[in-house]
Parts: C-alpha cells; sequence; structure tokens
C-alpha cells in the first residue's frame, strides 16, 4: 500500500541559486533559517521608479529628455563663459561672468533637486487598510454585478470634491493627488509629469521647479543679451554685423537660436506658473477646469487663501513636507522574506523523505483533486487511490 | 518550476513510498495574507483622515465603534485632538516658517541638505507623544497605537491585540 506522507518545506532555507536539491531534516519541521540580510524600502518599491546612492535620489523610470536638458544648458553656459564673457568683461563690467555665474548655479542645483527629490509619492495602502476600506464601501449596499466606480465626496470650505478610490493604490486618493500612469504612484498635489525634468512634479518639489524655470528664462534671457550685445559691440568695433558673425558663424547662430526660442517658451511657462501660484492651483486642476466655473454656480477654488501673497507664500514658502515613502527604511525581517520570495526555484527532490507532521490547516490542491482540512498536528495519509485519508 | 506568488507560499512534498521509485510530487499552496490575519491574529481600527478644511493633515475625532469596549470616548478624542493639534503646528505658515522658506529659496533650497525642517522636528515630537501614550494609556488596554507617519498620513491605527488561538 502506497504511503505517501507530507512534509513542509521551509522556503527561506531553500538555497535560490543553487539547482541542488535541498537536504530535507526528520523529526521536527525545518526551523533552520539563513541570516538574510535587511533590506531596504526602496529595494521593494511597487512603482516605476529607479533610486540610485542607497535610495537617496529617485528618478522616474522613463528619464524622458532629462540629459538633453541638461546638455543644452551646459553646452549654452558653457559656450557662453568661453567666449563672450571674456569680450563683454574687457568691453563693459566683471559683473557680467558673475550674474551669470549665480544664474547658472540656481538652475543646475534647482534642475537636479526637481529630478531626484519624491515629488510627495504616497505609499500604496497595506493589506489591512484595503481590507478595511473595501468593508466600507460594501456595507455601504454596493449589490450591483460590476462595482460602480468608487467615489466618496467630502466637504472642503463649503465646496463638494470628490475622491476617486485608486485601484493600484487601494485607496481613496486624498484630494488634489492624483496617478501619475508613467510612474505608476498616486502624487499628493500632483502638477503634471514633466519629460524635461524626467519626474513627476507634486507637492514637495514644485517649488525647486518654480525656482528652475524662473531662474532659467532669467539665465536665457541674460545670455541672449549679453550675445546680443556682443554681437552688437564687435559689429560697431569691425566692418559690421554680417563681418561680426562669419568670425564663428555656427555658435552665434546656435546661442541666438535656442536662447531666442527658449526665452519665449520659458518665460512663458514661468508666467503661466505664477499665474497658478497665486491662485493656488495645480496645472492639473487647470488644465481639467476643476474649479474653474463649469461645474456650474458657485464653484471655486477651496484651496485658495483668497490673496495672492498668502497663496504664493503657501506654495513656495511652507514649511517642507516630509517624504512619505521612507527609502531608506529597513523592511520589517517577515516582509523582507516574503517580498523577496515573489519568484523562487522549488528544488526537484530525488530521495525519499522522512516523514514529517504538517503544522497547518490546508486544502490540498492539483494532484489530488479533493478538497479536505487535515487536522494539525496528524500525519496524513494518502491510500491509493490517492484519496486523502485522515 | 518558477512559483510566482505574493502571498504566503506554504510548499509541501510528498514522496510515495512503496514502489521501486519514488515520484516527488510538490504540491504549493497560497494563503493570503488577510486569511491568516483576520481570525486568530490582532485586527487593526483605522481612523481616517479629515478633510473639511482643506489638505491640511487632519484625523477625524469620530469614536469608532470597535473601540467602544477598550477604550474612553473622551481619551480618544484628547489623544486625536493633540496629533491634529501637533500637525497644524508643522504645516503651519507663519513668520518662522517664511523665513526658513526665503532663506532657502536665496542658498537654491541646498540648506535642506543639512538642517532640520521644522516639519521634521514637530514629526520627531510627535513621534515621542505617540510612545508616551503607548506606553501609559494603550498598551494597559491591550492597544497599540501606531504613528500615521508609517501610513503616508493617511490612517491613525489602532491595533487590537487580540492573542493568536493556538491549538
Amino acid at each position: 500500500m502506497k504511503n505517501c506522507e507530507y512534509q513542509q518545506i521551509d522556503l527561506l532555507a531553500l538555497p535560490t541559486a543553487t539547482p541542488t536539491p535541498a537536504p530535507l531534516h526528520g523529526g521536527d519541521t525545518v526551523q533552520r533559517r539563513e541570516p538574510r540580510k535587511a533590506r531596504r524600502k526602496w529595494e521593494v518599491f511597487p512603482g516605476k521608479n529607479r533610486f540610485y546612492c542607497g535610495g537617496r535620489i529617485i528618478v522616474a523610470r522613463q528619464s524622458g529628455v532629462l540629459p538633453l536638458t541638461l546638455g543644452l544648458i551646459l553646452i549654452t553656459s558653457g559656450l557662453f563663459f568661453t567666449f563672450d564673457c571674456p569680450f563683454l568683461v574687457k568691453h563693459l563690467t566683471c559683473c557680467i561672468p558673475v550674474i551669470g555665474g549665480v544664474l547658472f548655479v540656481f538652475v543646475i542645483i534647482t534642475l537636479l533637486q526637481t529630478s531626484f527629490t519624491d515629488p510627495g509619492i504616497l505609499p500604496r495602502a497595506t493589506q489591512d487598510e484595503a481590507a478595511d476600506i473595501e468593508k466600507q464601501i460594501d456595507s455601504n449596499g454596493s449589490t450591483s454585478y460590476r462595482p460602480p466606480p468608487r467615489t466618496k465626496e467630502v466637504l472642503i470650505n463649503q465646496q463638494v470634491v470628490k475622491l476617486k478610490y485608486c485601484f493600484t493604490c487601494k485607496m481613496f486618493r486624498p484630494p488634489r493627488t492624483s496617478h501619475c500612469s508613467l510612474c505608476d504612484n498616486c502624487v499628493e498635489r500632483f502638477d503634471h509629469h514633466c519629460p524635461w525634468v524626467g519626474n513627476c512634479v507634486g507637492k514637495r518639489n514644485y517649488r525647486f521647479f518654480y525656482t528652475f524655470i524662473v531662474s532659467l528664462s532669467f539665465l536665457t534671457a541674460f545670455i541672449f543679451g549679453c550675445v546680443t550685445t556682443h554681437l552688437a559691440l564687435r559689429a560697431q568695433g569691425g566692418k559690421g554685423l554680417v563681418f561680426a558673425l562669419q568670425e564663428s558663424p555656427g555658435r552665434y547662430l546656435f546661442l541666438l537660436v535656442i536662447c531666442f526660442f527658449s526665452v519665449w517658451s520659458i518665460l512663458g511657462l514661468s508666467g503661466f506658473h505664477t499665474y497658478l501660484v497665486a491662485s493656488n492651483l495645480t496645472t492639473n486642476e487647470d488644465i481639467k477646469g476643476s474649479w474653474s466655473g463649469k461645474g456650474g454656480e458657485g464653484v471655486t477654488n477651496p484651496y485658495s487663501h483668497r490673496n495672492i501673497i498668502i497663496n504664493c507664500c503657501s506654495v513656495l514658502c511652507a514649511p517642507m513636507p516630509p517624504s512619505l515613502i521612507d527609502r531608506r527604511g529597513f523592511l520589517p525581517e517577515d516582509e523582507s522574506a516574503q517580498t523577496g520570495c515573489a519568484e523562487i526555484e522549488l528544488p526537484t527532490l530525488a530521495t525519499k523523505s522522512e516523514m514529517n507532521v504538517v503544522g497547518r490547516s490546508s486544502c490540498l490542491h492539483g494532484l489530488l483533486g479533493t478538497r479536505k482540512q487535515p487536522k494539525i498536528q496528524r500525519q496524513n495519509k494518502v491510500d491509493n487511490n490517492g484519496n486523502f485519508e485522515e | 518550476m518558477v512559483v510566482k506568488n505574493y502571498d504566503i507560499c506554504c510548499v509541501y512534498s510528498c514522496c510515495c513510498s512503496g514502489s521501486d521509485t519514488s515520484f516527488p510530487l510538490i504540491f504549493v499552496q497560497t494563503h493570503s495574507l488577510q486569511d491568516l490575519h483576520q481570525p486568530t491574529a490582532s485586527s487593526k481600527v483605522f481612523v481616517q483622515r479629515d478633510y473639511s478644511s482643506g489638505t491640511h493633515c487632519r484625523f477625524l475625532t469620530k469614536f469608532p465603534s470597535e473601540l467602544d469596549s477598550r477604550l474612553d470616548k473622551q481619551q480618544f478624542e484628547e489623544t486625536v485632538q493633540t496629533l491634529n493639534n501637533l500637525y497644524a503646528e508643522a504645516e503651519k505658515l507663519g513668520g518662522k516658517s517664511y523665513l526658513e522658506g526665503c532663506l532657502a529659496c536665496l542658498t537654491a533650497y541646498t540648506i535642506f541638505l543639512c538642517m532640520e525642517t521644522h516639519y521634521e522636528k514637530v514629526l520627531k515630537k510627535i513621534a515621542k507623544y505617540i510612545k508616551d501614550q503607548n506606553e501609559k494609556i494603550y498598551a494597559p488596554r491591550g492597544l497599540l497605537l501606531t504613528d500615521p507617519i508609517e501610513r503616508g498620513l493617511r490612517v491613525v491605527s489602532f491595533e487590537t491585540n487580540i492573542k493568536p488561538h493556538l491549538k
């Protein structure tokens, strides 16, 4: 009579890299655990982000055109400092490279801060929280076959605001929060996903972004002005503008074209964002027209302080909120092991194993085909037909 | 065989003896974490955010019915109200925060790399307060209050430590 008995394999004891079978001990259940290196939370972050420097730097997975942005700024500024500054220092004033230098440093630092800072990502709901929310939704009596879109209405400063349920993050999104499909994260006070900086712009990095575009518009306007002055001075002193241009046509053309288009586009963007800051709006809300009165009468922005200066201060000078995703924190030991078991290679057993007790309630699937609850602390036997016998 | 599973995986090996060759069989049975948590382990009560005054961090002071038998309503309200006040202090717009903001802007926000922000200082205060409350009030009643920052400032959770029923 065939006698099949079951032994639970301790997954933590499995060597994942080796194909040889793990030795199984008889007697009691395997308690041997390999000491696991504590993992940090960024290593198991579910969103589409990349981390550097041990989780200190966070960027979107698609870095967009950030290298192009950096390259353009560096090349333009490099050409300016190398060729135009010496001439202008000689003929005008030595303040020019100083001002240019300060603006350049501001631009680079704020650009890197915008790109590498957590924009205000909300961590996904834990299983307990998600279950609690599901319970609340179900208790409200949703009996239709297809669940209706889940929304919750709240009253904010006498304005009705609908909060949507995020199926990815398993929670009701707080007001002004939006889910970025490129980064697969819910971001607080979501403004937009900027491909030029390769990151979302949200609550935590909006001030960096705003400072970046304002200082960049000053820098491009400054370089444009200086290059034009340089050309004009050369044209005055020499044989005309055409001759001055011919000296280094490629460089002048490049600088003028880049700066001309940048000035208009970036100045325009800065102006637009200044308007948004003054009225405490986000690009997302402005595009959707959430508070512009399209929704009906009396729809006003409930977040605005009704005062331009207070709005500006609350957006740009408010206390810097903390990062909620705790990238550098350590995972608790049990979670570290479970999340690490997402994909495991099971060793094939070639030898007969010793019989052991199954210490858990279970339903057996697959080959047996029967679903019985074996009692705890008993040896489970299978008879000839493969039926489970207690 | 590669198993992809995000729940707990219990792997059972079965060797059928009694014949010349043994056939190793492997069953993989998955447990959902929820199934394991619900009947025997501690359960959690969540207090959600209160958005009635905007996006500032506030929690609802409505007393959850699940804590009826374990906690005073007044005690609960006092704890949540103190937390709300502390978060309001962290996010307060005032002279000090404006000064910090302007100084940060002038230094291209590099002072954030060296200085602890006002918000972080208040978060430490909140962590200390929660630890105090747990020691003095909640632990004696078999409850554990978790810091909302660990839940992304979404909820305040009370964990009721029910001892697991062992057979």
